[in-house]
C-alpha cells in the first residue's frame, strides 16, 4: 500500500511538468506579448521591460528559470498587475474560490445525501419517484441557467438575496447553490443506488433478525455502509467544483481564481496562467490520489500492487 | 443429473415460447417501456427538427437588428421578445438549436471514436503498450479541462484572427469563419472530450479480453484486429453508448459557456450561451432575454440526461 501511494506521488511529479510546459508552450504561441498596448510603447522601452522580466531570453531559457523558481516556492511576477507576484494573487484569489467550492459541497451533501436516503427507503413509491425526478432535473440545468434564474427571483423579485460580489454570507448563498445543485443531484442518485445495494445484504437482515429497531437498522447499519461510496467522490467532487467554478464566479462576480484565469489568458499573463494551471492541476491529482487510497481504507478487501 | 434434465423437461413446457429476440432488440423494447427516456428521446428528435429547418420555423432571421423595437418584451410582434439590437429572441433560440446540438454531436462523436479505439487497443494489448497509453491518459486528466480549453481557444481566436487567404492557417481560418467560430470549438472540446471515454473502454476491453470466447476466438487463428473489432467491440459499445449520451450535455455547456465568456462563436451567430450573457446585462429590466436562452439549453441538456438514464437501464438491466 506504502508502495503504491509512493509510486503515485512520483508520478506526480512528470504529470505536473509536462502539464506545466503544455501550457508554457500554448501561453506563448499565442501572438501578442504582455506588454502590447493599444498605443504602442517605444521600442527601448518594449527592449527594457522585456530583459526585466527574461522575456528576450530563449523559450527553453525562459522556462527553466521558470522551474528553478517554482521550485523555490516563487511563481514569479505578474506581468498586468506590476505591484503582485503570482504568489500574491493566488494569495487573494484563491482562497474565495475555495470556499465557494467547500459551500457548494455542503449544499450538495446536505441536500443529495437525504435526497437519495429517502429515495431508497421508500423504493418504487411516489416518493422516490419524486425525488429521482427532482435529482435528474438538478443533473440537467445548468449554472447558466440556474444562475440567473436564481438571481432574478431572490435578487430580483423577492429582494432577499444580493445580485453579484462576495464578501458577506449573504452574498455566498446563491452562488453556492448555483454550483452545487447539481452535484447533490448527482449524489442523491450515488447515496440511493448504495443504499438500494446495502439494505439486501445479509447483515441487515441479521440486524432486523435480531430485533433492532428498524430506525437503528437504517441508521447505523445501513447508511454508515451506504456512504462509503458517496464518501469516496466528495474529494473529486471538491476539486471538480473549485476548478470548474469559472461559470459560477462569471455569472456572480465573484473575484476568484477562475474569473482572475479568464483575464489573465487575455492579457498574456504568462506566470498567472501557468501558476493557476499548476495549482488547479496539484488540487485535481491530490483528489484521484485521495479517493484510491480512501477506498482501500475503507474497504479492506481493495489491494493495490 | 437424470432430475436436472426431467428439470429441463418440465421447464420447457411451462415457459412459452418467446419471439427470438437479440441484445439490441430486447433493450430497445425496455427502452420504449420507459417512460421518461422516449421523452427525452422525442424532444430530441423535435430538437433536430428544429435545427434542420430552423430558417423555415423561425419568424426572422437571426441576425435581423430592428432597432425602433430593442428591449421590446415579448408579445405579439416578437413573441419571447427582442434583444439589445432588437433581434428576435425566438428565432435566435431557434437557430441556436443547430450549435448546440453540433457541439453535442461532434463531441460525442469524437468522444466515441478516438475514446473508444483508443481504450480498446490499450486494454486489449495490455502489458506495456497498455501501461504507456494509460499514462498519456493521466496527463491529460490531470489538466484542469476548463482551463485548458480556455487557453486553446484564446490561443485559436488570435492565431487565426489575421490570416492570409491561401496558407494552410488562412484556409483553416476561413472553415472557422464559416462555421461562424463553431470550427475551432469542436476541436477544443475533441481534444478534451475522449479521455474519460478512454478509460472505461479499456477497463472493459481488459476484462474481456480474458474470456472464453476471446481465447477461443484466438485459437482458431483470428487476427488481433479481427478479435477487436468482432469479438470485443460489439461487446463494450452498449456502455459505451450510455456514457457519450450522458456526457453530451457536458459538451453543450462547454460551448455555451465559451460563447458566454466570448470565447465562442462570432457575433452574431446564435449561441444560447451568448444569448444568456448578453441578456444577462439586462437582467433588472429584462429578465425574459437570459431566461429564455437558459430555458433552451436546460431543456435540451435534460432531453439527453432522460435518454441516457433510460439508455443504461436498458443495455445493463442489472443497475436498475
Amino acid at each position: 500500500m506504502l508502495n503504491y501511494i509512493i509510486r503515485r506521488v512520483l508520478w506526480a511529479i512528470p504529470v505536473l511538468l509536462i502539464i506545466s510546459l503544455v501550457t508554457f508552450y500554448l501561453g506563448h504561441a499565442i501572438p501578442g506579448g504582455p506588454f502590447d498596448k493599444e498605443k504602442p510603447v517605444p521600442a527601448e522601452i518594449m527592449a527594457n521591460l522585456e530583459s526585466y522580466y527574461g522575456l528576450d531570453d530563449p523559450l527553453w531559457k525562459q522556462y527553466t528559470d521558470y522551474l528553478t523558481n517554482v521550485l523555490h516556492g516563487d511563481f514569479g511576477p505578474s506581468y498586468s498587475s506590476r505591484s503582485r507576484t503570482v504568489n500574491d494573487i493566488i494569495g487573494e484569489h484563491f482562497p474565495v474560490s475555495a470556499v465557494l467550492g467547500i459551500l457548494a459541497v455542503l449544499v450538495a451533501m446536505v441536500v443529495g445525501v437525504p435526497l437519495g436516503m429517502m429515495s431508497a427507503l421508500k423504493q418504487n413509491t411516489s416518493i422516490d419517484y419524486i425525488c429521482m425526478f427532482f435529482a435528474l432535473l438538478g443533473v440537467s440545468v445548468p449554472s447558466m441557467t440556474l444562475g440567473p434564474v436564481l438571481v432574478w427571483f431572490f435578487a430580483l423579485k423577492l429582494h432577499i438575496l444580493p445580485v453579484a460580489r462576495w464578501g458577506t454570507w449573504q452574498q455566498a448563498i446563491l452562488p453556492a447553490f448555483t454550483l452545487g445543485i447539481g452535484s447533490a443531484a448527482l449524489l442523491a442518485r450515488l447515496t440511493r443506488a448504495s443504499m438500494l445495494q446495502v439494505i439486501r445484504e445479509d447483515y441487515i437482515r441479521t440486524a432486523r433478525a435480531k430485533g433492532v429497531s428498524e430506525k437503528n437498522v437504517t441508521v447505523h447499519h445501513a447508511l454508515k455502509n451506504a456512504l462509503i461510496p458517496v464518501v469516496t467522490v466528495i474529494g473529486p467532487l471538491f476539486a471538480a467544483l473549485v476548478t470548474g467554478s469559472l461559470i459560477v464566479e462569471q455569472i456572480f462576480a465573484i473575484p476568484g481564481c477562475g474569473k482572475y484565469f479568464v483575464t489573465s489568458v487575455t492579457n498574456r499573463d504568462y506566470p498567472v496562467v501557468l501558476g493557476i494551471m499548476l495549482l488547479y492541476a496539484l488540487i485535481i491529482i491530490i483528489a484521484n490520489l485521495l479517493v484510491d487510497i480512501t477506498y482501500s481504507w475503507i474497504d479492506p478487501r481493495i489491494r493495490y500492487s | 443429473m437424470e432430475s436436472k434434465e426431467k428439470n429441463n423437461a418440465s421447464n420447457k413446457v411451462i415457459i412459452p415460447e418467446r419471439p427470438e429476440t437479440n441484445l439490441w432488440r430486447d433493450a430497445f423494447r425496455r427502452l420504449y417501456k420507459n417512460k421518461m427516456s422516449v421523452i427525452g428521446g422525442i424532444i430530441i428528435i423535435i430538437l433536430l427538427f428544429i435545427s434542420i429547418f430552423a430558417p423555415y420555423i423561425a419568424p426572422n432571421h437571426y441576425a435581423d437588428g430592428d432597432f425602433m423595437h430593442n428591449y421590446e418584451k415579448p408579445g405579439d410582434k416578437y413573441l419571447l421578445g427582442a434583444d439589445f439590437m432588437g433581434r428576435d429572441v425566438l428565432s435566435r433560440i431557434i437557430y441556436g438549436t443547430r450549435i448546440s446540438l453540433s457541439v453535442g454531436i461532434v463531441g460525442a462523436l469524437t468522444s466515441f471514436i478516438i475514446g473508444v479505439m483508443y481504450g480498446l487497443i490499450s486494454g486489449y494489448y495490455g502489458g506495456k503498450v497498455d501501461n504507456i497509453m494509460m499514462r498519456i491518459v493521466d496527463i491529460m486528466y490531470g489538466f484542469p479541462t476548463l482551463l485548458l480549453i480556455i487557453l486553446m481557444m484564446v490561443l485559436f481566436k488570435s492565431t487565426f484572427a489575421v490570416t492570409t487567404p491561401g496558407t494552410f492557417v488562412g484556409t483553416l481560418s476561413a472553415i472557422d469563419k464559416s462555421f461562424g467560430g463553431l470550427f475551432f470549438i469542436f476541436i477544443g472540446i475533441g481534444i478534451t472530450a475522449w479521455i474519460g471515454m478512454a478509460r472505461i473502454a479499456r477497463g472493459m476491453a481488459l476484462s474481456l479480453r480474458e474470456k472464453e470466447f476471446v481465447e477461443a476466438a484466438r485459437a482458431t487463428g483470428n487476427s488481433n484486429f479481427k478479435i477487436m473489432m468482432k469479438h470485443i467491440l460489439p461487446n463494450l459499445i452498449g456502455p459505451c453508448i450510455v456514457t457519450v449520451t450522458l456526457q453530451i450535455p457536458r459538451y453543450i455547456t462547454f460551448e455555451a459557456f465559451l460563447s458566454f465568456i466570448g470565447l465562442g462563436v462570432n457575433p452574431p451567430t446564435p449561441s444560447w450561451g451568448m444569448m444568456i450573457s448578453e441578456g444577462y446585462k439586462a437582467i433588472r429590466s429584462n429578465p425574459h432575454l437570459a431566461l429564455y436562452p437558459g430555458l433552451a439549453l436546460a431543456i435540451t441538456m435534460m432531453a439527453f440526461n432522460f435518454l441516457g438514464d433510460g439508455l443504461r437501464d436498458a443495455l445493463d438491466p442489472r443497475m436498475k
